[in-house]
C-alpha cells in the first residue's frame, strides 16, 4: 500500500522541518548521497532538534557534577534515581513544558505533568509527589490573567485525577515572561534500588512492544516547536500541542507498575517528545542494536495516517517496550485488564539500523548508532552581555524614609511573586496516598514519608523543594544560578532534611544568540560551583532554549529542585516540638515555617548586608530590575544549613523560614501568618540597624539568611549552637499577640492588626486574576 | 470486621481506604475489582474509595455505578450491611440511586483542596456513634464536584427524615454560607439512607486517622465502625 500525499524531499523541506544547511549536508553524507524518504527526514528533523539532541547544550552540561556516593542513575536516562538506604531509591526528575502552556494553557500545562510523571513511573517508581515551578508574565500583560487560571488548572486536572499528591513549588511574575511564560514540572516517585528499568533494546529477536494510548496526529513537530523562537502566528501551532487523558495514563501507570512485578519486561521507555522515533533511537543506541519496526500494526486514532505521522506524532500515554521472550501474551493480558492497547510492532535485531516499515515496504532505513553519533554538537559563539555592566552601575534610590515603611510594606505583601499562592495550590489534591508530612504552604520544603510494597511505613521521609531567583540570574547569570542551587538546598535545611540530589530544567532564550549562550555557560558553571560547595550532585534535567518572543529573550531561569532524605522519621512526628518536654524525649524530625506558639524568641540567623539588587522591593520602587547580585558566600551557607538542621534534630527550632522575595520582615511576617493552624498570630520585631541603609535592612534580599523561633528555654542553647557552627545570630523579636509591631533601633516604626496584614497578602493574588 | 474496598479504573483514593482500615485500624480489608461479581464472603462494610473512576468522563461515578460488582453492593445495602461513600465515592452512591441527590460543579469551578469544619447533625448512625450530636471534626476535601444538590421537596424530606449527617460549618461549629467551600445546599457535606447503613459524604475522613499525618479529625467516624462491627 502506498503513501498518500507525501511532499518530496528536497533542502527547503528540510529547512522547513527545521534542519540547517550543514545539518542537511551531514544528512546526505549519512545516507552515501541518497535523497531521505520523507518519513526518513522527519526522523533526522526530530532527532536533531535542540529539544532531543541538546546539541548547543551539551558541551557545558558536561560541567554539572552529576556524581556522589548515592547516586544510582545519573543523567541520560528517563530519571535520575538516588539511593535513600536498606534497599530503597527515589527517582525524580524535572521538565520544561513552556511552548505548549503559552499557547494552550490548560492541555500545555496538563501534558506537562503527565510527561514527567511518564518518566518517573518508566524506571519503575511509583510517583508519589509532584512540584510545579511557574514563572509568569506581569499580571496584567495580555492573557495573563488566562494563562495563570489554565495553567493551574491543567496542572490540577492531570495531577489530581492520576492521584499524585502536589508538595509544592514556586511562582514568581516578572516582565520578562509576558511573551513566553515557564512551567516546568517535578515528580518523585520511590523504587526498590534494585528494582530499576531502563530504556534498553536489547536481546536480538525479541519483540518490540506498543503499549497505552492509540496514537492519533496531535503533538507532531512538537519537538521542533520547542526548538524555535516564538512570533507572531504561534496561535498556529495549536495543532501541536498533545492533548492529555490522566484517566488513560493512570491505567497505564498501574498496569506498567504490575507487569514490573514480574520479570516480563527487559527495557521500556515513554514515547514523550519525538514519540516513537526518540523512544526506538533511544533504545536501540543505548544497548546496539537494530530494531524493526511494523508501522502499519501501530495502534492508530485515526484513518490515514502515515509513517511520518507515526514516527513524530507525540500522543501522550504510550511505552515502547521490549519483551523477555514467551511473556508477550501475558503483557498484553495485563494491558488490556486496564483496558488499553497492547501489542507486537517488531523486533530487535542485530542490523544497528532502524528499519520501519509500511504494509511490508521498508520506508525508513536509517543506521542508529551513526545518526545519533553524528547529532549536531555546537560549540556555540559565546558573549557577554552588555546589559550587565549598566544594570550593576545602576544607582539606588535615596534610602526609604521611616514614614514609607507601612505603605510599602502593605505593597509587597501585594506583589504577586510575594502574595500567597494559596488560589493556585489549593486547587491540587496534596494529601492523597496517606503519605503527606508536610504538605503545601506549611514549610519551605515539601515532606512524604516512604511506605513498604505492604503499606507499612519505612521510617524513612523524603523533602523536596523547588526554586530559582530569575531576577538574581538576570542580573549575574553565574552567580544567580548557585544562588538556585543553594536556595534550594536552605530550604531543605528549613524542614530538617539532608539534601541528596538535585535535578535542573534550564530554560534560557535562544542559543543562537551569543549573549545567551555565554548566560547558559555561566549558568552552568554557577551551578557546579554551588553543587560541589554544598556536596550534591545533579542526578537529571531538562534543556528548554529558545524561550523568546519577538526576539526578546526571558531571563535566564535555571530551575532547581532539590531533593532531601530525613533519614530516621520513625515513630511520631512532632512538627516544630510544641513543647519544652515533648522535645526533650523524642526531639525534631522535620520542622514548618510558621511560629508554633506565642512568647517564642524570633531569631535571624545569617547575617544582613546592604543588598537590594534584584529585590522585589527595588523593582516596586523603581519599576526595574537591576542593581548588584546578593552576594552567595558558599562556606556560610553550608554551615548555615547544618546548624538548621541540628537545631531541627535536637528539638530546638521550632520554625524554619528562609528569607527570599520580600526580605526580612516579608520572612517574619509569613511564619507569623501561617501559625495556628493558619489562623495567623502577631509578632514583634526589634531590629537593629547599624551601618545599614534601612530598606536594606528590612527588604534587602541578602541569601543566607533563616528566620526561626525557639521558646524561651531554648534560647541559650540556640547561641551556643550557633557559636559551634559560627553562625551569626540575633534576637529580631518574639512571636504572640494580635498586632504586628516593627521597631528599629527602639523607634517605632509600625503598628498593625496582624489579621489585616494577613488578609492583604492572602487575597492579593485572586483580587489581581479578577 | 471484613472491608471490602471495590477498586475502578481511575480510583485513586483506595490507597488511602485501605491505610485507614487495615493498616491504621487493623481491620481486614480487602480490594475488590470492579469486575467481580461477589463482594468477599463476609464483608460488613463496602467502603467506596475516592478517585476519579472512568475518569469522570460522562459525569462523575456514573460508570462505576454500573460497574458489575454494584449490584452486589446494593445487595449488601438492601441487606443492611454497610456502605461508606467517600468523595467519588459519594458520587457513585448517588448515580448507583443508594442515596439521593447529585454532587454538581464546586461554585467555584476549581478543585478545592483545603481542611474543612463538619458538624455532626446524627450520631445515632453506625458510622457517627462514637460522636456527639453537634460535635465538630476537621478533615481534608479534594473535589472538584462536591455541590450536593437536591431538588427542592426531596431536600426538604432529607431533612425532615435527618437524612443529613455532617455539615460544613466553622471551626465553632457555625453553619453559614461562608463555611461552604463548595455551595452544596443548606451546607450539606454527608447524607445518610433511608435505613442508616448507606452513608456518602465528600470529605475525607479517611485521610485524617493517622496521628502521624497531623490531626486525626477524622478517627470518629472509624471509631463508630468499629463499635458497630463489634455488635455484629
Amino acid at each position: 500500500m502506498s503513501v498518500a500525499h507525501e511532499p518530496a524531499v528536497t533542502e527547503p523541506l528540510a529547512l522547513e522541518l527545521g534542519l540547517s544547511k550543514d545539518e542537511w549536508q551531514v544528512l546526505l553524507r549519512l545516507l552515501d548521497g541518497r535523497l531521505p524518504t520523507y518519513p526518513e527526514l522527519g526522523v533526522f528533523s526530530a532527532m536533531w532538534s535542540e529539544h532531543c539532541s541538546y546539541k548547543s547544550s551539551r558541551i557545558h552540561l558536561k560541567n554539572l557534577p552529576t556524581e556522589g556516593p548515592r547516586v544510582i542513575q545519573g543523567p541520560g536516562e528517563n530519571a535520575g534515581v538516588v539511593d535513600i538506604g536498606d534497599g530503597w531509591a527515589v527517582a525524580f526528575k524535572m521538565e520544561s513544558h513552556n511552548h505548549p502552556s503559552f499557547i494552550e494553557p490548560y492541555q500545555g500545562a496538563a501534558t506537562g505533568v503527565g510527561g514527567i510523571l511518564r518518566d518517573v513511573f518508566t524506571m519503575g517508581a511509583r510517583p508519589l509527589a509532584n512540584l510545579n515551578s511557574l514563572r509568569f508574565g506581569e499580571i496584567d500583560a495580555p492573557r495573563m490573567k488566562g494563562l495563570v487560571k489554565g495553567v493551574a488548572a491543567g496542572i490540577a486536572g492531570y495531577g489530581n485525577c492520576m492521584g499524585i499528591p502536589m508538595l509544592g513549588g514556586d511562582c514568581a511574575f516578572d516582565a520578562s515572561y509576558n511573551g513566553n511564560i515557564l512551567v516546568n514540572a517535578f515528580t518523585l516517585g520511590v523504587l526498590r534500588s534494585d528494582k530499576i528499568f531502563k530504556g534498553f533494546a536489547s536481546g536480538i529477536g525479541n519483540k518490540m512492544m506498543y503499549i497505552g494510548s492509540k496514537t492519533g496526529r496531535d503533538g507532531i513537530h512538537g519537538a521542533s516547536m520547542a526548538s524555535a523562537e516564538f512570533g507572531e502566528g504561534s496561535e498556529e501551532k495549536r495543532p501541536t500541542v498533545q492533548v492529555g487523558d490522566p484517566f488513560t495514563e493512570k491505567l497505564l501507570l498501574e498496569a506498567c507498575l504490575e507487569i514490573f512485578q514480574t520479570d516480563w519486561v527487559i527495557g521500556i521507555q515513554d514515547m514523550g517528545a519525538a514519540g516513537l522515533t526518540s523512544s526506538s533511537f533511544e533504545m536501540a543506541s543505548r544497548a546496539g542494536t537494530g530494531l524493526e519496526i511494523r508501522l502499519d500494526q501501530v495502534p492508530m486514532r485515526e484513518e490515514g495516517m502515515t509513517p511520518f505521522e507515526l514516527m513524530l506524532s507525540e500522543s501522550q500515554e504510550r511505552m515502547l517496550l521490549v519483551a523477555r521472550p514467551g511473556c508477550e501474551e501475558k503483557i498484553i493480558a495485563v494491558l488490556h485488564k486496564w483496558g488499553l492497547d497492547a501489542c507486537v510492532v517488531g523486533e530487535v535485531t542485530d542490523s544497528g539500523r532502524f528499519i520501519g516499515s509500511w504494509h511490508g515496504e521498508p520506508v525508513i532505513n536509517l543506521p542508529i548508532q551513526p545518526l545519533v553519533d553524528a547529532a549536531p554538537k555546537y560549540d556555540r559563539p559565546r558573549q557577554r552581555p552588555g546589559y550587565l555592566d549598566a544594570v550593576a552601575a545602576a544607582p539606588l534610590p535615596a534610602d526609604l524614609k521611616p514614614a514609607e515603611v507601612e505603605r510599602t510594606l502593605r505593597q509587597l505583601l501585594q506583589a504577586p511573586t510575594v502574595a500567597s499562592k494559596r488560589w493556585i495550590f489549593e486547587q491540587y489534591d496534596g494529601t492523597v496516598r496517606s503519605n503527606t508530612l508536610l504538605g503545601m504552604g506549611r514549610g519551605d520544603a515539601g515532606i512524604i514519608r516512604v511506605k513498604d510494597e505492604a503499606g507499612q511505613d519505612t521510617g524513612k521521609a523524603v523533602a523536596m523543594s523547588s526554586d530559582c531567583n530569575s531576577r538574581f540570574c538576570y542580573l549575574d547569570p553565574f552567580w544567580g544560578a548557585a544562588h538556585a542551587v543553594a536556595e534550594a538546598c536552605r530550604n531543605l535545611a528549613c524542614v530538617g532534611a539532608e539534601p541528596i540530589g538535585l535535578t535542573d530544567c534550564l530554560n534560557y532564550g535562544n542559543p543562537e544568540k551569543p549573549e545567551n549562550m555565554w548566560t547558559f555557560e555561566q549558568g552552568c558553571l554557577g551551578i557546579r560551583q554551588a553543587c560541589l560547595a554544598l556536596d550534591v550532585p545533579i542526578v537529571s534535567g531538562n534543556v528548554s532554549l529558545y524561550n523568546d518572543t519577538e526576539g526578546q529573550s526571558i531571563f535566564p531561569t535555571p530551575m532547581i529542585a532539590a531533593v532531601g532524605l530525613i533519614e530516621d522519621c520513625s515513630g511520631p512526628v512532632v512538627l516544630g516540638a510544641p513543647d519544652a518536654t515533648a522535645l526533650s524525649k523524642v526531639g525534631n524530625r522535620l520542622c514548618g515555617a510558621s511560629f508554633r506558639a506565642a512568647h517564642d524568641g524570633i531569631f535571624l540567623l545569617g547575617e544582613t548586608r546592604d543588598e537590594l539588587g534584584g529585590s522585589e522591593y527595588l523593582k516596586l520602587r523603581t519599576g526595574k530590575v537591576q542593581g548588584a547580585c546578593p552576594e552567595l558566600r558558599l562556606d556560610e551557607e553550608l554551615r548555615l544549613q547544618a546548624c538548621v538542621r541540628e537545631g531541627i534534630r535536637l528539638g530546638l527550632i521550632r520554625s524554619a523560614h528562609d528569607t527570599s522575595e520580600g526580605g526580612l520582615v516579608v520572612a517574619a511576617l509569613e511564619s507569623a501568618f501561617g501559625a495556628n493552624d493558619g489562623e495567623g498570630m502577631g509578632c514583634q520585631l526589634m531590629l537593629t540597624r547599624g551601618a545599614l541603609r534601612l530598606d536594606s535592612l528590612l527588604f534587602g534580599e541578602t541569601a543566607g539568611r533563616i528566620v526561626v523561633s525557639v521558646s524561651a528555654e531554648a534560647e541559650s542553647s540556640l547561641a551556643t549552637l550557633c557559636a559551634t557552627h559560627r553562625v551569626p545570630f540575633a534576637k529580631i523579636g518574639a512571636t504572640g499577640g494580635a498586632r504586628f509591631t516593627l521597631a528599629v533601633d527602639g523607634q517605632p516604626l509600625l503598628d498593625a492588626e496582624a489579621a489585616e496584614l494577613k488578609g492583604l497578602h492572602a487575597g492579593a493574588l485572586e483580587a489581581a486574576l479578577g | 470486621m471484613r472491608v471490602a474496598v471495590p477498586i475502578f479504573p481511575g480510583s485513586n483514593c483506595d490507597h488511602d481506604a485501605l491505610h485507614a482500615c487495615g493498616t491504621v485500624m487493623g481491620w481486614e480489608t480487602i480490594p475488590v475489582w470492579h469486575q467481580e461479581a461477589r463482594l468477599p464472603e463476609g464483608t460488613e462494610l463496602v467502603f467506596v474509595p475516592g478517585g476519579f473512576s472512568y475518569g469522570d468522563y460522562l459525569r462523575c461515578g456514573a460508570i462505576a455505578a454500573l460497574a458489575p460488582i454494584m449490584a452486589d453492593v446494593k445487595r449488601h445495602a438492601d441487606n443492611g450491611g454497610l456502605v461508606l461513600g467517600v468523595c467519588n465515592g459519594f458520587q457513585i452512591l448517588c448515580e448507583a440511586q443508594l442515596l439521593p441527590g447529585a454532587l454538581l460543579r464546586n461554585e467555584s469551578l476549581r478543585f478545592i483542596h483545603a481542611d474543612v469544619h463538619l458538624r455532626v447533625e446524627r450520631a445515632d448512625l453506625p458510622f457517627t456513634q462514637a460522636m456527639k450530636a453537634g460535635e465538630v471534626f476537621r478533615v481534608p476535601i479534594a473535589h472538584a464536584e462536591g455541590n450536593f444538590t437536591l431538588d427542592p421537596a426531596d431536600l426538604a424530606d432529607l431533612e425532615a427524615r435527618g437524612g443529613v449527617a455532617f455539615r460544613y460549618c466553622s471551626a465553632q461549629g457555625e453553619i453559614g454560607e461562608d463555611h461552604v467551600p463548595n455551595g452544596a445546599m443548606n451546607g450539606i457535606a454527608g447524607i445518610v439512607n433511608l435505613q442508616g447503613n448507606v452513608l456518602g459524604m465528600m470529605p475525607h475522613p479517611e485521610r485524617a486517622v493517622d496521628p502521624k499525618l497531623g490531626p486525626t479529625g477524622g478517627l470518629g467516624v472509624f471509631r463508630s465502625l468499629a463499635a458497630a462491627f463489634s455488635k455484629v
